[in-house]
């Protein structure tokens, strides 16, 4: 319990908040890595998770692909790209990139899977093209999951961004490298607190947008129909979102 | 290419440390986490406390707590098994998720079918509940096997043995070949750890061989079950 | 609910992640320096996460070995406070040390810079349980370097004469920046004021070099006896005030290990060492054969005359 008082001690040091490491300096590098890594993740997991759901091809090679970018060690990775590119933000962006792009990925198609078949019939039969279904009917609907994905990524790559620390760039990770470097416990010890803070503050935020902005159709209850796909949203609930859409 | 033949015994020794390294937190995770996720998908509150915790511990970095745990149990920095229970604590936070949805995911028609049928709350659980959550909880596990297997590579900074060694080492002789040796073996290991539990579940599973079960397959299994009994 | 031969199939399947698990405990612990020891004394040698220092612990292990101990290793540990506690407790019985940086890490307030002065307050710093044995010529220290056009282009020699580059940064450690020879001594020393400091946490490796050829940071403190300096013609500053103190090998051993015939052994090794010796090792495993460290202290010993 020491430590943790330590470590919160430090991070309320006014002399933790002047300088070119100071809280603020790393905070700032840390959102930095986490948005051009999510913003580049989003930029390849979406479009391609948007084509696998509603095509339903591919999902094998995305599977395996996501569970090779899981099982690829951060650190070995990093060395190898520092080794090549140099200090920077390119080798950090780049892992960060393909840790985020799983958990993403697998939202997108996920929430478009989920979106029952009959209700895409059903927009098929209205006459709307492909991209129509995709963007009135089954992002709508699949939207809870989709943005579900985000939120794991972005948490996945807020408390992985303090691999970037391991090579000297910058981030939150710092504290945590430079501390156990100095033998400074309090350091280390706000580090870790200070990831934990962000990462669940950032994910309060996005649930608090979610409960506001992202519609959802039905919670799932242990007593849901499953249709043939597994989603858990009653045909009928869909069928009236459509309705309503075709106006 | 050669380096590797040559230095084998080296790669090989530091396999083995990762191979045991995440298979103890892969199985103690999957364990502790099945009572965990049974308590989270009967009760709301269970479960919204235990996810919480769940997602607060898996965002604390890996080398925190590497670093923090043998400050509060007491054990030297360097003993392995800082890092197996660090390994186990984010197991378990991913896994307690896995298997919450896994068994809230058992058509409760069938379980209501079972207590009609006669089975006790236990008898229920090993003969319902577990064998019926399975595909998801495989599906977990797998996860967890494989950013487990990944992790490890990073008590190569306070110096638990590793593969992880290989890229410290690699980087500062900037010797590319070991570098992505450590990160083929690391492929590697988590690759052999997902077959295998592939084929634990497809022993364990027999009825479950396509990816979402479906309801008619369920019940002509569970007659089978009923029968038995 | 399972049939006898699914049961069995089961079985075999945990079994064979059991058994690879065991295998993995049991020769991952040899590798570790289990408990046991049969008739001959058992040591565990320890080293800090660069490469020089694990050329220094195979050679001293090597040499123990072949005196008649049962020598394990413990590679790579991370920074020096985690690893001296380690050599503390006991966890490893023998670390290859450099004489200054361990005083200044012991003792905060020390001034002593020349061999003898540093290892006479050494042997007052150390801890009851930790021995120190006999320096060795060879020594690496900090030194801070400059490309050689940078060198040339502000005629620089000593490290006072940075005072007339402008702006500068320097890359180092994390710790340099606290350190009391580290930058404060910049400072102090020399009155340089226009100094920036990066930290760079490679110990003066490639990503530190990289950042100093391509002019990221103009100065860069890497350990004297690393083959990049050579390499890439940088120019090493002369530090005449001493703002480094002198930084030769030493063996240090946890105290119950410690014995007249470990002493012997680790004696006649470092009597031997040269700073020549630890540039050409370094040149051999970072360089571009690329040897793995014990076979590089394995060759050393053996053209030494110290194992057979």
């Amino acid at each position: 319990m020491n430590l943790f008082i330590e470590g919160f001690g430090w991070i309320f040091d006014p002399k933790h908040w002047v300088g070119g490491s100071s809280i603020a300096v790393r905070l700032g590098e840390h959102f930095q890595y986490t948005g051009v890594s999510l913003f580049f993740a989003a930029l390849i997991a979406v479009p391609l998770g948007l084509f696998i759901g509603h095509t339903g091809k591919g999902r094998g090679i995305a599977i395996a692909a996501s569970n090779v970018a899981r099982a690829l060690p951060t650190l070995g990775l990093l060395a190898v790209l520092i080794l090549s590119l140099g200090i920077g933000l390119l080798p950090a962006a780049i892992v960060l990139v393909i840790l985020g792009i799983p958990p993403l990925l697998a939202g997108v198609y996920a929430g478009i899977e989920s979106v029952d078949p009959q209700t895409v019939d059903a927009a098929r039969a209205m006459g709307m093209t492909e991209l129509q279904i995709l963007r009135k009917v089954e992002v709508p609907l699949g939207a809870s999951l989709i943005f579900g994905g985000f939120r794991a990524a972005t948490l996945q790559v807020i408390a992985s961004a303090v691999v970037a620390a391991y090579f000297s760039l910058g981030g939150l990770g710092r504290f945590l490298v430079d501390g156990l470097a100095q033998n400074n416990y309090p350091e280390m010890v706000a580090g870790a607190i200070l990831v934990i803070v962000v990462a669940l503050a950032v994910d309060g935020i996005l649930a608090i947008i979610q409960r506001f902005v992202v519609p959802t159709v039905s919670s799932g209850t242990r007593s849901t129909k499953r249709t043939a796909r597994g989603g858990a949203i009653p045909p009928v609930a869909q069928s009236r979102t459509l309705i309503k859409e075709g106006q | 290419m050669e380096w590797v033949w040559t230095n084998f015994g080296l790669i090989w020794g530091l396999t083995l440390s990762q191979v045991w390294l995440s298979a103890l937190p892969i199985v103690i995770g999957f364990v502790v986490s099945i009572p965990l996720g049974y308590l989270a998908s009967r009760s709301r509150v269970a479960r919204s406390i235990l996810l919480s915790v769940g997602g607060i511990l898996y965002t604390i970095p890996s080398l925190a707590l590497f670093i923090v745990i043998p400050v509060v149990i007491g054990t030297s920095l360097l003993d392995p098994i800082n890092v197996i229970i660090a390994l186990t604590i984010y197991a378990v936070a991913i896994m307690v998720r896995s298997s919450a949805d896994a068994f809230a995911s058992v058509p409760g028609s069938v379980q209501d079918s079972a207590t009609a049928v006669g089975f006790s709350r236990a008898q229920r659980f090993f003969a319902v509940d577990f064998p019926l959550s399975g595909p998801v909880l495989l599906a977990g596990i797998r996860v967890v096997s494989v950013s487990t297997v990944s992790l490890v590579s990073v008590g190569s900074v306070i110096g638990v043995s590793s593969l992880g060694f290989l890229f410290t080492d690699g980087f500062q002789r900037r010797f590319y070949t070991e570098i992505w040796a450590g990160i083929v073996g690391t492929l590697v290991v988590a690759a052999v750890f997902d077959i295998a539990l592939v084929l634990i579940g497809r022993a364990l599973m027999p009825w479950n061989r396509r990816a979402t079960p479906n309801l008619a397959r369920i019940v002509g299994s569970k007659r089978s079950l009923v029968l038995r009994k | 609910m399972f049939n006898t031969k699914k049961k069995v199939l089961a079985i075999a399947g945990v079994a064979t992640v059991a058994a690879l698990a065991l295998a993995g405990c049991s020769s991952s612990s040899s590798l570790s320096g289990g408990s046991g020891s049969s008739a001959k004394e058992s040591i565990v040698v320890g080293s800090a996460n660069f490469s020089e220092n694990t050329i220094l612990a195979q050679i001293y292990g090597q040499a123990l070995a072949d005196g008649g101990y049962k020598v394990s290793y413990k590679p790579n540990i991370g920074a020096r406070a985690v690893y001296f506690p380690a050599l503390e407790k006991g966890t490893v019985d023998l670390i290859p040390e450099y004489s200054g940086s361990i005083l200044s890490f012991l003792d905060k307030s020390a001034v002593a810079t020349s061999p003898t002065d540093v290892n006479a307050a050494l042997e007052k710093a150390l801890p009851s349980t930790v021995v120190a044995y006999k320096s060795a010529e060879a020594a690496d220290s900090d030194s801070l370097n400059v490309t050689s056009e940078f060198a040339k282009a502000h005629s620089l020699v000593s490290i006072g004469d940075l005072k007339k580059a402008g702006p500068i940064t320097l890359a180092a450690n994390p710790e340099f920046e606290t350190r009391p020879d580290g930058l404060p001594a910049l400072k102090s020393l020399y009155g340089l004021d226009n100094v920036t400091f990066q930290a760079i946490n490679d110990s003066g490796g490639p990503a530190t070099l990289k950042a100093l050829l391509d002019n990221t940071v103009q100065v860069a403190d890497i350990y004297s006896t690393t083959p990049s300096i050579e390499e890439n013609k940088l120019v090493t500053l002369t530090d005449p005030k001493n703002q480094f103190a002198s930084q030769q090998v030493i063996p240090l051993v946890y105290k119950s290990k410690a014995s007249s015939k470990l002493g012997d052994v680790l004696n006649k090794v470092s009597a031997k060492l040269t700073t020549k010796d630890l540039l050409a090792l370094n040149a051999e495993v970072s360089g571009d054969k690329k040897t793995q460290q014990d076979v590089a202290a394995k060759d050393w010993l053996k053209s030494a005359g110290l194992v057979k």
